[in-house]
């Protein structure tokens, strides 16, 4: 008899855990609902306008940087390939995309030449000052030109270096700092896809 | 059989020392350069990017303060840093190489920025940097030119 309401004792534990682990997911989902959803409107090479909207059911890694930087940026882009090529199947569900904060330059530069060298699959945009300050503020990441001799033209840009992934509603998930390496960053995606 | 099996398990144990051995090293006073390279460039309009590790055998500080090469008219050396997540490069006037310890140029951190090339940097080619050092001069190292997707050296030097 003892043994029957010990039993049942833990039977109700469990479910009380359940619904609180329910509730706690749930909150969950609901901020996530009302989470931080930032927006781009930008030109690809070819001059079309792409928009968050149009990849609403992918999971999307924006990146912000300039070709003309030699260090951090090509890094982060072949951690990007790296992980598009571990992801097999998976990458169609992942839209990479490379937001260029020197746009100026990189609109003259070739961009999809220079980023298909890492991937065929990472998208590169740049717009014009308003465009690009439009995104850089919507994401509310940092992109700002320095004077300075020792960079070519005179400039360089100081930029975010993180690598932010939004969710297929287009919501704000979570960023990878410069550094995460790219099988930490596949694993995360993996548990998502 | 036999003979294949030997002769697989010879080249097993040979491929890997011969990859080690592509990466040169160079020792001038107390110092050992090693691990140079740099990424394949599309053409000539971006600035290339050169790093390395040097050791310091001896019980005297030394410090790097510049870099020549004939594929860059305006080689120089830069430091990324990160502040709050926001990366910037500033120019470094000289990079410490203290007494025993190991330093690299590498992805991240210190690097040599190659500004108006006067090459295209091919895949599988090399070219030569010269290291200006305060107390070990002038050593020359060459330098391996990686796909443009690589992370590190090819020998895997960095530490
Ligand atoms: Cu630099």
């Amino acid at each position: 008899m003892l043994k029957t309401i010990r039993i049942a004792l833990w039977i109700a534990v469990a479910a009380s855990l359940v619904g609180v682990a329910t509730l706690l997911w749930h909150k969950d989902r609901q901020e996530q609902a009302a989470a931080f959803r930032p927006e781009f409107s930008l030109p690809d090479e070819a001059g079309t306008i792409r928009t968050t909207e149009e990849f609403k059911g992918k999971h999307v890694l924006v990146f912000f940087g300039f070709t003309n930087c030699p260090d951090i940026c090509p890094t982060t882009m072949s951690e990007v390939a790296q992980i598009m090529d571990d992801l097999g199947p998976q990458a169609d569900d992942v839209q990479p995309i490379f937001i260029s904060v020197d746009p100026a330059r990189d609109r003259e530069s070739g961009l999809n030449e220079y980023l298909a060298a890492f991937h065929p699959a990472i998208l590169g945009l740049a717009g014009d000052e308003a465009q690009t300050r439009a995104a850089v503020e919507s994401f509310k990441v940092f992109a700002d030109p320095e004077k300075t001799a020792s960079a070519p033209g005179g400039y360089t840009m100081s930029h975010s270096s993180s690598l932010y992934l939004l969710g297929p509603e287009g919501d704000w998930l979570r960023q990878f700092e410069y550094g995460t390496s790219a099988d930490d960053i596949t694993a995360d995606l993996k548990e998502r896809l | 059989m036999m003979k294949q099996i030997i002769a697989g398990l010879g080249l097993a144990a040979l491929l890997p020392a011969l990859a080690l051995a592509e990466c040169a090293e160079v020792s001038q006073g107390d110092l050992s350069i090693r691990a140079a390279w740099s990424r394949a460039t599309i053409g000539t309009a971006r600035p290339a990017v050169f790093y390395v590790t040097i050791q310091n055998n001896g019980s005297t500080d030394d410090r790097l303060t510049g870099i020549e090469t004939s594929v860059a008219g305006m080689p120089m050396l830069h430091e990324t840093v990160m502040t709050d997540g926001v990366a910037s490069m500033p120019h470094a006037t000289a990079i410490d190489i203290p007494a025993g310890e190991t330093v690299s140029l590498a992805p991240g951190g210190f690097h040599g920025m190659l500004m108006d090339l006067e090459e295209e940097l091919k895949e599988g080619e090399s070219f030569p940097v010269a290291l200006q050092f305060e107390k070990a001069g002038e050593v020359s190292i060459d330098t391996e030119v990686l796909p443009i997707r690589a992370r590190e050296a090819a020998c895997g030097a960095t530490p």
